[in-house]
């Protein structure tokens, strides 16, 4: 069964959330320039912390699960480090990106030793600790990016990034810095890899305009990647088979943020406000399981009754169900997973506009719908 | 005529509730901004191909999407010179509220009548699916509106005249 948490009381988007290690703390931001801390105590949140360092809206969250660090970023061209101090209350230091517009998305390196961050100037900061200077220094990956990041994700081997970006193309950089980091080993996507060097490219749609991407994932062994457009296409594009793309075209709204559950199946989710299942078969993409089992509300009252009643006051036949019928009421945003890697993922968490946070269990969803199958 | 307005509004919804897929997205080009694409036109990557969905040659709207922001303009039913009239001024008398109305743009586009401007701030603050029944409803409102006026203009007029014929 799907939990669902709404925070503070009320109904402002989520922009993003993120998750500690012990899965008991959530950092979200509820659509302004603030990012709160909260701590569940059974079916309760508290605010435990405030952080209010960004002078406009937060775009992206991301909490080091080792190391226990938030990384934010935001519309104001800037990005934190935040560490927590004795007191419990959180630190920030300020992160040098050397860009001049907002910055777009921000992700952790699997290792924790640094973090990619995307912007609206058409580049990526690669960032990291130089602990001589005691501060955080980025470099820039810039060519040949056209438009702004919209997503970034990391290869499990640090070094390699996937970014998506408004230009209609997929891309995977390596981001290897060789002041902190050995020498990498070759993988499926190439073998030579200064940093800022284009491994792959991918175009959305090879016929017509594509759409811009709007989320893109590496797979727990990081040969294949998947990415979520805005013309409602999933894509999956595998580098162990010489860069082949599978596609997928929906006849739902375009996803927003996707994510893998195993090594053959993608969870995603977007405008069509419930998340949805896609699982490899072969070479095809097939949709296996929809999360929300709602069912369509039954309006109460007799309708011809009710479709006269609005007739006669207010003269005409007035559609009154605000609801809609799932249980996220609008746009899902961000999924992040709850329990489990992207290998074996149990449940994952989603959150949207709706200002809702909704907690999946993808196994008993399977279950139940094996146990459908066999009656 | 009727038949062909269920068809008409069914296919202006659809349109609407897939250009309504927004999202934020600060500018750019000038930096901590944040303006609706489809009017800056700073990106032409950032715009969607505009649809125009026309009942006949007076009635049509034109939706142009783009990723923060999605333009609907309508073009109103005119047949004559007393309905021109009122269309203007009812649509003047609204766009001068442009305010209150939230989603209505202060000027519509040249060739319709009346414009509106929904941005992902409207999407975040409103139900999407109700901003759609709320476009999809004035339309409706704004045919039987106008007919209204009109028939009340003549009847007037009608009075009018008879009182004033009465003296000769």
């Amino acid at each position: 069964m799907a939990e669902t948490f709404t925070f503070g009381g009320t109904l402002t988007p989520i922009t993003c959330h993120a998750w500690n290690k012990e899965r008991n703390q959530i950092a979200i931001s509820p659509n302004n320039n603030e990012i709160h801390i909260y701590k569940r105590n059974n079916n309760e949140w508290k605010i435990v912390d405030i952080l209010n360092q960004h002078d406009l809206r937060v775009m992206g969250i991301d909490w080091a699960e080792n190391t226990n660090r938030i990384v934010s970023c935001a519309a104001d061209r800037n990005a934190y480090v935040w560490k927590q101090g004795e007191d419990g209350k959180w630190k920030p230091t300020l992160v040098l990106l050397r860009i001049n517009r907002a910055a777009t998305c921000v992700k952790w390196s699997p290792a924790e030793n640094k973090f990619a961050v995307g912007s609206g100037a058409r580049l990526i900061s690669v960032c990291y600790f130089e602990s001589e200077n005691d501060w955080w220094v980025s470099k820039h990956i810039k060519k040949p990016i056209r438009s702004t990041i919209t997503t970034l994700d990391w290869h499990p081997n640090n070094i390699l990034l996937a970014a998506g970006s408004t230009d209609y193309k997929v891309r995977i950089f390596s981001a290897y810095i060789k002041d902190i980091e050995e020498q990498p080993s070759p993988t499926p996507w190439g073998n030579r890899m200064p940093l800022g060097n284009l491994m792959a490219e991918f175009k959305n749609s090879s016929t017509y305009g594509g759409g811009w991407i709007n989320d893109v994932r590496f797979s727990s062994d990081g040969n294949k990647i998947c990415w979520v457009s805005h013309d409602s296409c999933i894509n999956v594009a595998d580098a162990a088979s010489s860069n082949t793309i599978i596609r997928c075209k929906t006849e739902f709204l375009p996803f927003l943020a996707c994510e893998w559950i195993s090594l053959t199946s993608i969870i995603v989710a977007g405008h069509s406000c419930v998340p949805l299942v896609y699982t490899l078969q072969g070479e095809k993409l097939v949709l296996s399981n929809k999360l929300d089992k709602s069912q369509k509300k039954e309006s109460g009252g007799i309708s011809a009754m009710r479709i006269f009643q609005s007739l006669d006051r207010n003269l005409r036949t007035e559609n009154s169900d605000t609801l809609v019928d799932s249980i996220h009421q609008n746009a899902i945003t961000c999924i992040r997973l709850y329990a489990g890697d992207k290998l074996n993922s149990s449940r994952v968490s989603t959150s949207g506009i709706d200002g809702q946070l909704v907690i999946w269990d993808i196994d008993s969803n399977i279950n139940s719908l094996m146990q459908a199958l066999k009656m | 005529m009727a038949a062909t307005l269920k068809p008409y509004l069914t296919a202006v919804r659809h349109s609407l509730t897939a250009a309504m897929c927004l999202q934020d997205f600060p500018s750019q080009v000038v930096e901590r901004h944040n303006k609706p694409e489809v009017e800056v036109c700073s990106s032409k990557e950032l715009i969607l191909t505009p649809i125009v969905i026309s009942r006949n040659e007076r009635e049509r709207v034109l939706i142009e999407p783009s990723i923060n922001s999605v333009r609907v303009s309508i073009a109103v039913k005119q047949a004559d010179e007393i309905e021109k009239i009122l269309c203007h001024k009812f649509t003047r008398f609204m766009m001068r509220r442009a305010e209150s109305f939230i989603i209505l743009r202060r000027k519509p586009i040249d060739g319709y009548d009346i414009s509106f401007l929904i941005t992902n701030f409207h999407t975040e603050q409103m139900y999407k699916h109700k901003l759609v029944d709320f476009v999809i409803s004035f339309m409706e409102e704004i045919d039987k509106e106008i007919s209204e006026m009109k028939l009340a203009v003549n009847a007037r007029a009608r009075t009018c005249a008879e009182e004033f014929l009465k003296r000769f």
